[in-house]
């Protein structure tokens, strides 16, 4: 029997599969059972009422999706009330994504939710950061610190942060997580992306610009995990692309410790729990005793980055 | 990468399984491995597709829909699934059918499968369409492919004992969709075309009208026109009926996760937006807004 089990900081899984938050809901509760899954990911709450964005809302481009939703959301005690019960079905760690604006608010929305049975909060701080410019908190690595310094005073759950790929250095980014007090990173989020309709001269989605997911972002999400795991100490959560167990295997050879499956679910409801069975079966024929042994476990002694390709 | 051969169904090589995954079976929705039995173009628009299927998938009901995993072909790799609603169950006979226009890569995909073929669909998905005991009539009133959708609503309504009208639009008399299973549950039926001029939005309303007026008309249910979705709303605010429409929006998950398909409803508390898989697709008439 193959040891499937990882650790994030003080946290347990089963196993190394979980939701990419925006891609699991409660309603895939009719599709099969949560028992199976490492943890859980909420969809981003956020502390006010969002209705979203105008549609269309997707967009399929090669083996991807656009998406400009616009995290519509009914607020942190709706969700007390009405989602967490759903969840509470299921013995599965359950982990709450949350953003918001600024940095105060995002502190108070997290402090919202220090009810039982919150297994961890991923902070999502792709978001636009309004007291800035309008730039994502996790662009910048100052603007990292800040809002993770916030949101290491406001809660002592663990606190998992997610940032995007939408920046210029990485690893910055992902120091200044570590060094303000996160448990986890999550590497990445969609990349910002658009679509035309070269018939009708629009943008293909009513927000214009989206997030890009999906396989066609994979060599791109393993890249920003392979350099994130290089330079920070705790716990790299691989997400980006992600369909099969193989996919997986890259990822925690890149150095994740666990991985999120995102759009694969909507193109295939059943892909997590593919992963899950599909990783102990490959761990089975490779001898591998314990799948937390393939985080970082990719041969690369002795290669260099290419410099003239290599961003920071 | 390949929808159709990453399937989560565990068979043996060369196996022909069909029916959803085995350890599934508690579930109301399954992704089921269906094969194809027929699929073939039934007027210049239109394909017509059978599959047999097995699991949950053949407790469908009309209005409801499925996420369809349409295949790759040399030209097109549609990524994400199509969301088609579906034509007819038929439990005894373990088949599912579907009618669809090929308009994209997607359709272009499905229009290329073979008997024999398999083909995963996702479903059943969504509320179908709710029949009130006490009325006696109905009317419905579809354009194009959206007469696929009121087929079966028409043959449910026959068999609970109601009566149904049904005006069938088209572009062309040759493409007006399913009159023979109108005519097969004894429907009354009011064929309008473009081609000759019927299909225009007063003639509709003089039909419409006429029902109501014989009252012959306790519900209203349309599909596939915004300009008769916007007829019947009206009409049925004037004449105080109710009313039901079953509605499409872009879809990725179909199970209420990713929220694109939302659309607008005007509600008595407000504008609201509702998830077209999951709160739909069937609507009330009365609340549902022009697309």
């Amino acid at each position: 029997m193959v040891d499937l089990q990882v650790r994030i900081g003080s946290l347990t899984l089963k196993n190394p599969v979980m939701p990419a938050s925006g891609t699991f809901s409660e309603g895939l509760a009719r599709v099969f059972s949560f028992d199976d899954l490492g943890a859980l990911v909420t969809k981003t709450l956020t502390a006010e009422l969002r209705g979203g964005n105008p549609t269309p809302r997707v967009a399929e481009s090669g083996q991807g999706l656009l998406n400009s939703i616009g995290i519509p959301s009914k607020g942190i005690p709706y969700f007390i009330e009405h989602t967490l019960p759903e969840y509470r079905k299921s013995s599965t760690p359950l982990v709450v994504s949350v953003s918001a604006p600024t940095a105060e608010l995002f502190a108070g929305a997290v402090r919202q939710l220090d009810v039982p049975d919150i297994a961890a909060i991923e902070a999502n701080i792709s978001c636009p950061n309004i007291e800035e410019d309008g730039k994502a908190f996790a662009m910048r690595a100052s603007s990292t610190a800040a809002v993770v310094a916030e949101l290491r005073r406001a809660t002592a759950l663990p606190l998992w942060v997610k940032l995007t790929p939408n920046t210029g250095d990485i690893g910055a980014v992902a120091r200044a997580a570590e060094d303000r007090g996160a448990d986890a990173i999550v590497v990445a989020n969609t990349i910002l992306a658009m679509a035309i309709d070269a018939e009708t001269f629009k943008p293909r989605l009513g927000g214009i610009m989206g997030g890009f997911s999906g396989p066609a972002i994979k060599p791109i999400a393993l890249r920003l995990v392979y350099q994130c795991a290089k330079v920070v100490g705790i716990p790299v959560i691989g997400c980006g692309g992600i369909a099969t167990a193989e996919d997986a295997v890259e990822f925690m050879l890149a150095g994740a410790t666990a991985v999120q499956v995102g759009t694969a679910t909507f193109v295939r409801p059943t892909a997590m729990l593919d992963v899950v069975g599909d990783l102990a079966a490959f761990c089975d024929r490779k001898g591998i005793a314990k799948v937390s042994a393939l985080t970082g476990a990719l041969e690369d002694r002795g290669m260099q980055v290419d410099a003239l390709e290599a961003l920071p | 990468m390949s929808i159709l051969t990453s399937l989560p169904v565990q068979t043996e090589a060369g196996e022909q399984a069909v029916g959803a995954v085995p350890s599934l079976g508690a579930f109301e929705v399954a992704d089921t491995r269906s094969v194809v039995v027929v699929n073939r173009a039934i007027n210049d628009d239109y394909c017509h597709l059978v599959l047999e299927a097995d699991g949950p998938a053949l407790s469908a009901r009309a209005g409801q829909f499925f996420n369809l995993a349409c295949p790759n072909t040399a030209a097109d790799m549609p990524y994400l699934r199509r969301p088609m609603s579906v034509y007819r169950v038929s439990p005894a006979q373990r088949r599912v059918e579907f009618l669809y226009k090929v308009a994209g890569a997607g359709t272009r995909g499905l229009a290329t499968l073979q008997p024999g073929d398999t083909l995963a669909i996702l479903g059943p998905l969504g509320n179908g369409f709710t029949l009130d005991p006490r009325w006696k009539n109905i009317v419905v009133a579809g354009r194009g492919v959206g007469l696929a959708t009121l087929a079966p609503l028409a043959e449910a309504a026959a068999e609970a004992g109601i009566g149904v009208t049904a005006i069938l639009s088209a572009r062309a008399k040759s493409l007006v969709m399913s009159a023979e299973r109108f005519e097969r549950i004894g429907a009354r039926i009011a064929v309008v075309t473009d081609e000759d001029g019927t299909s225009d939005f007063a003639n509709v309303e003089r039909h419409l009208v006429t029902y109501v007026e014989a009252g012959q008309a306790d519900a209203f249910f349309t599909c596939g026109s915004n300009r008769l979705m916007l007829l019947m709303k009206r009409l049925a605010a004037r004449f105080n009926i109710a009313g039901q429409v079953a509605l499409e929006q872009q879809m990725a998950c179909g199970l209420g996760m990713c929220f694109c398909c939302v659309r607008n409803f005007e509600t008595t508390g407000g504008p609201e937006q509702r998830r077209v898989c999951v709160e739909g697709p069937v609507f009330d008439l009365a609340e549902a807004l022009t697309w």
